[in-house]
Order: structure tokens, then sequence, then C-alpha cells
């Protein structure tokens, strides 16, 4: 039901996304639609699919941001800017608020692993969670007329029917940069722990109260534009003999 | 936030309906007048009515009786519960006088106070979302209250200078009240506009600590349900000349309205010009709420939008 677990669940099963390994290809997003559009419940429809106002709806989107280093008013003046590829989805929270507004009980976080999850066929639509969850991790479906939102791939990172390898959320597997990571987050031991522990990962949004259980791994820092692009302007320091003799005589022309 | 129109046809209905019945409750009519009974079953109908209207954004209306289930941590679902149950004194009440001419003290204050206390409940839908600053204000609630009470206050003059009740007491408290819920308004829009914003694209993608975090590129080309549900923007730069139209519609033209209904009323006795004054009172309340209640949605922003650069 809405309430949420009384006691923190022992697993804390979600991701951990590398900021500074993401290229934005988007076949995460690709490989999450084709994949939950099939398996745990409503299919993931679109709207329009063929025409000019196409959309639908996605559990994991990539937006892309550009990044101006402190003091700056345009690009380039103190510092280089950056271009961070940044893939979201449900971050499966502890604090999950879109789970205690849920009038239903549709809406719930397991107790064994945290994983935040709809029963749709209790879901009536009404859109509340998504205005609770200050991620956009929930759309609904307008097709179906229910909420949906990443599963972290229930039906497949428990499924004993396919591969140990592909036991993992579709987005991880697919990732072919290897910025997305899955694990148990309470486990301090665990691959994921050890990644967000060495590179500082953050909670996105920390003042939201959410305490979210994915992590993001941010960009390291960048050498400099300037320290490692060949220099643009012409010189002729080096020339010697007749290039030295040429030089001098094409300088006095 | 995108303005749903039956939510907002909801949420002023049925203000304006327990707002109403609260009047009604607290026996501040004449039980035997034809003018309350029609009061009783007005007030019943616009409850209903805004909750049927509430049902019509719902993905899944069918399922909706699986709403009055999450009570222990949902507003939403608080706000189904106490509107049933605002149902059954009221029903007594209406019954009481409709049939036998009696004002039923104990299901008359309990029709008026857990009317009151669902409106609470509406109100505290928006008011604990975190997510939307503007509403999170503890004032929200308190906004409510004061237009479902104006807006029931408004519309019991129009009752009263029918032979309902006293026209000069219903008249006073629809101008006190009226008054009240504007300036609670102001407050509540210049306080929310002045807040800090409490979530920005550096603290929504953590990027803040490399500088000031800009939208490159958005995940889709078009819309999607977030924009289109949370990224509402269309008339924003209108929303000042809307709030003062706002005022003028639901505050000074309705005190105006409601003075000379009351005046009338005492002069003449009910009559053609008491009602009429009244009749518009309601009409230019009713429109000036409507706005209010548009702009509530058209001008809040969600913080998912840090997300969308809007």
């Amino acid at each position: 039901m809405t309430s949420l677990p009384a006691v923190p669940t022992p697993k804390k099963l979600g991701l951990v996304i590398d900021l500074d390994v993401c290229v934005g290809c988007h076949a995460c997003v690709i490989s999450c639609k084709e994949w939950n559009t099939g398996g745990y419940g409503a299919a993931l429809s679109d709207q329009d699919p063929y025409g000019p106002d196409v959309s639908g709806t996605f559990l994991n989107r990539i937006h892309s941001f550009e990044v101006l280093p402190v003091g700056a008013e345009k690009i380039g003046e103190a510092g280089d800017a950056r271009i961070v590829h940044f893939p979201k989805s449900c971050l499966h929270c502890e604090d999950a608020p879109c789970v205690t507004v849920c009038p239903t009980g549709a809406s719930y976080k397991r107790g064994e692993d945290g994983i935040v999850l709809v029963d749709e066929d209790m879901c009536i639509g009404c859109g509340l969670c998504a205005w609770a969850c200050p991620y956009g991790a929930r759309e609904m479906d307008l097709a179906a007329g229910v909420m949906k939102k990443c599963t972290l791939c229930v039906d497949r990172i428990y499924n004993e029917t396919i591969d140990e390898i592909d036991r993992v959320p579709s987005c991880v597997r697919t990732c072919p940069a290897n910025a997305r990571h899955y694990g148990d987050l309470a486990d301090p031991q665990s691959d994921v722990s050890k990644m967000v522990a060495a590179r500082g990962g953050i909670d996105l949004m920390p003042e939201q109260g959410t305490k979210p259980v994915n992590k993001y791994l941010p960009p390291r820092p960048r050498t400099a534009l300037a320290d490692s692009a060949v220099p643009l302007a012409e010189t002729s320091a080096g020339a010697s003999g007749f290039f030295a003799w040429l030089d001098g005589v094409l300088e006095r022309i | 936030m995108h303005p749903a129109l039956s939510i907002i046809v909801f949420t002023t209905l049925s203000g304006m309906g327990y707002g109403l019945a609260t009047l009604l409750g607290l026996g501040l009519f004449e039980p035997a007048a034809l003018a309350t009974k029609i009061g009783y079953l007005l007030a019943l109908a616009l409850i209903a009515g805004g909750l049927v209207s509430s049902t019509l954004h719902l993905g899944n209306p069918q399922r909706a009786w699986r709403a009055l289930s999450q009570w222990k941590t949902s507003w939403l679902s608080r706000e189904g519960v106490m509107a049933i149950l605002t149902f059954l004194p009221l029903t007594v009440c209406a019954y009481a006088s409709i049939f036998h001419d009696r004002h039923l003290v104990l299901a008359g204050v309990l029709a008026a106070g857990l009317s009151l206390v669902t409106v609470y409940c509406t109100a505290m839908i928006y008011g604990s979302l975190r997510t939307v600053q503007l509403w999170s204000q503890p004032l929200t609630p308190v906004t409510y209250l004061l237009f479902s009470l104006s807006s029931g206050a408004t519309v019991g003059t129009l009752l009263a200078v029918t032979g309902a009740s006293r026209p000069w007491l219903l008249a006073v408290l629809a101008v006190l009240s009226t008054v009240a819920a504007w300036m609670v308004k102001r407050r509540w829009r210049a306080d929310g506009k002045a807040l800090p914003p409490l979530t920005t694209p550096e603290t929504a993608t953590g990027l803040g600590f490399i500088g000031r975090v800009r939208l490159f590129e958005r995940p889709h080309i078009n819309d999607n349900y977030l924009t289109r549900e949370m990224g509402f923007q269309v008339a924003r730069k209108h929303a000042d000349k809307l709030f003062g139209i706002a005022i003028l519609l639901g505050g000074f033209v309705p005190v105006v309205l409601l003075v000379v209904a009351a005046l009338a009323a005492n002069a003449m006795g009910p009559g053609l010009t008491a009602f009429l004054a009244a009749f518009l009172a309601v009409l230019a309340h009713y429109a000036g709420v409507f706005v209010e209640r548009w702009l509530f949605f058209a001008e809040a922003r969600h913080a998912v939008m840090n997300y969308y650069g809007r």
C-alpha cells in the first residue's frame, strides 16, 4: 500500500550513472522502450506516431546540458564550457513522494529491494504521482490511462529463464559506453557502492528530501582546451637555412 | 502546471457548494423557507457535480472507488473520504428542512465541520506537493477555505434576499469573507513570487560545482506528457493583468452588488432589484474565482521543468 516501508529496505537496488562516460547516444532510451513496451504492464504507446506531432511514453530520457564555468557570461570567458549528457529515469527514492500521494494504493515501494512500482490494475490515472515526482520519472500512458514508470526491469533482474548476463536492466545491458551500472546500493561492498564512494556520487535535488537510491557520478575535471590544442597562429620561428633566407625575403616584400 | 478545465470546475463549484453547506449547517437560514430548501438542493448538486467533474480527468474513471482506500497517506484519498462523509449529515439536514421544515443542530454542525475539512483536504492535495513551490506555502489551504466560504456566502445572500434569511447578515458575511479571501490571496501570490527557487538546474543535475547549467538539447524535439502537464506557459505573460481582472470580477464587483442587494432588500423587502443584484454578484464572484483558480495552475512552476529549460 502507499505507506512507505517502515524500516530501510535490506536491499536498495538501483542505478549508478556515470556522467563522465555517457556520450548521449540514446541507445538506452530505445532499448528501455523496446523491452518495456512488451514487458511489465501496458505497452508504452505513441501518439500520432508517423505524424508531425509524434510523442509517446518513455521511462528513460536523455537530456543534454551545457555548463558554463562560474563567472562567465558567455562561452570561453572563464574557462571552457562543457556539454554533459544526462540520462534520467526513476531514482527509486527511499522517501518516494509519488508513493504516498497515491489515493488507490497502486503505487508502492517494495519492502525487500526498494523498487518503486505501479500496480496498473489499481491505477485510476489521476496523475497526482507524476506531480509529486520532482524528477519527471513518471509518465501517463495516454492509450492505457495508467501511470508508467521505470521498473528497474523487475521482469529481467529476477528472471531465471534468461542468461545470467542479461539479468540487469535493459538500459544497463545496452549502454555501449558502459555509463550505466546496476547493483545493490545498500551493500557497501557492491561494485556500485564502491564506485559511488570512489567518485563522490551525488543525489539529484537533495533539497526535495526524496533520498534517491540512484546516484550520479560527476564528470571528472578536464584538461583545458588551450593546453591540448595545436596553436593556430602562423610562425616561422624554427626556420633555418634556405627557409630562413626565404622567410626574410618574403618578410621584406 | 496545466490548468485542466475539469479540475478548475471541480474545485470552484465544490468549493462553492461546501461554503454554502457550511452556512446552511450553521443554521443561518430559516428551514421552512422555500429558498432554504432550494439552497440545500443547490449545495448537494454543486458538490456532486464537482465530484463527477473531477473524475473526468482520470485515465480509468471506472476504478475511482479505489481512491477511497489510502486515506492514511494521501490527501486525495482523504478528500474523497471526507466528501462522502459530508454527504451523510448534509443529506439528513436537507431532508429535515425540505420535508419537515426543521433545522437539525447536531447534523448541521457536523455537515458544516466536515465541509470545511473536505475543502482543507482539497487544498492540501496541492499544498503538500513540495515539487510546486508556489503551492507548498502554508497559506494555500487558507485561500481555498476563504474562497469556499465567500462564494458560499454570496450564493447565501441570493437565497437570503428571496426570503431564506436576513439579507444583511449574509451580505455582511459575504463581503467580509470576499475581502479576506482576496487579501490573503494577494499575499499568497506576492509571497510565492518572492521565494528563491528551491530547486534550480544546478541542483537538478548536480553540475552546479562546474558552473551555470543550461539546457542544450531536450530529450525529444516534440512535447511529451511532462512538458504538456507541467510545462504550461501559455498566457503566463498576462498573469498580472488576469489577476487584476480576477480581483475586479471576484472582489470589487460582487462587494458593490452585495451591498446594493442588502440595501434594496432592507428598503423594499425581497424584490427584483435585490434578487438581480445578488444574482449578478454570484456570477461575478464565480467568474473571478474561476480566473483565480486558472492562474493557480497556470502560474505554478514544477521542479521537473529545471530539466526542460522552462
